[in-house]
């Protein structure tokens, strides 16, 4: 059996890293849009487990504390959650009512579960009625690029999500990995040598005299400095 | 992007958008002027089409 096609999941394959994501058409607060209405930049689609609910609430007020960093990385938000249109809408106009915080992103209602089916963001695991809180980053060119499945009982790190939107920006202008922790500015990684020549020149001191800022552990390991974008 | 209210008249975003396509302009360009994020610009547009309220010619649209 593929391991995409997830039995629970009403046989629908579910997404890969670096292949397309799943096309949709959804009814939002902000009208029906579609998964090429974002094409050209990057997509933050997050699920939720349902609207008027406590870790939910907090996790909106992180996203929308984040959206502004997110725009300036040319990257929109776009929530979900197996509620209607008019239970988001008053979700959304009570958190501003009693945190002064607009959600300025827009948010399915997927009712019929299309997207969260297509995404795999319902766990019959954890519940057969809501989404997990799953986040899938699309690239320009309408890839999943990375995804992160966190538990309905935990709020998710939304600066994380800013960083791994930071570190694949990196990867796609500048050619290079990112380790552990990395944050803009920091040195990147540059790639593993896959040739024993290659390797060869990695410990060269030629090498590492034109390289900005070259720090080298071993030869399958260096870093070097980049400009930010 | 629900430029259009289900008694037919248009929302303020779709004032907005209807405006900005006095001559013909790109969504891009459209998002320029109006401020409004491009996603929203392509949705707003193509309710409008639907509706026969702008009209869509290559990679431009106008107002009908």
């Amino acid at each position: 059996m593929d391991a995409t096609h997830d039995d629970a999941n009403g046989g629908a394959r579910l997404p890969r890293l670096n292949e397309p994501a799943p096309d949709f058409e959804a009814t939002t607060t902000h009208g029906v849009v579609r998964l090429a209405d974002f094409a050209g930049g990057w997509l933050v689609l997050f699920s939720h487990p349902a609207d008027f609910t406590p870790v939910c609430t907090t996790e909106f007020l992180a996203f929308a504390a984040i959206y502004p960093e997110l725009q300036r990385r040319h990257t929109e938000l776009l929530g979900l959650s197996i509620d209607s249109v008019s239970s988001h809408i008053a979700w959304v106009r009570n958190i501003e009512e009693k945190t002064g915080v607009a959600i300025p992103f827009p948010i399915i209602a997927d009712l019929d579960r299309a997207v969260a089916t297509a995404y795999g963001m319902v766990m019959p695991g954890e519940s057969t009625t809501e989404t997990s809180r799953c986040v899938f980053v699309i690239d320009p060119i309408g890839r999943v690029r990375a995804m992160i499945y966190y538990p309905l009982t935990t709020g998710r790190n939304t600066e994380e999500i800013v960083r791994l939107v930071d570190a694949l920006q990196m990867t796609d202008a500048r050619q290079v990995a990112t380790p552990a922790n990395w944050r803009s500015g920091d040195k990147v990684i540059i790639p593993t040598p896959s040739t024993i020549e290659v390797a060869a020149e990695r410990m060269s001191e030629e090498f590492a005299a034109r390289t900005e800022g070259f720090e080298r552990v071993d030869w399958y390991l260096c870093k070097k400095s980049v400009e930010a974008l | 992007m629900a430029c259009l209210n289900s008694d037919g008249t248009l929302s303020p975003s779709g004032r907005a958008l209807v405006a900005a396509v006095s001559s013909p302009v790109t969504p891009e360009e459209v998002a320029g002027v109006t401020g409004l994020a491009l996603f929203r610009v392509r949705a707003g547009l193509r309710e409008l089409a639907a509706a026969g309220l702008v009209v869509v010619d290559g990679d431009t649209y106008r107002a009908a």
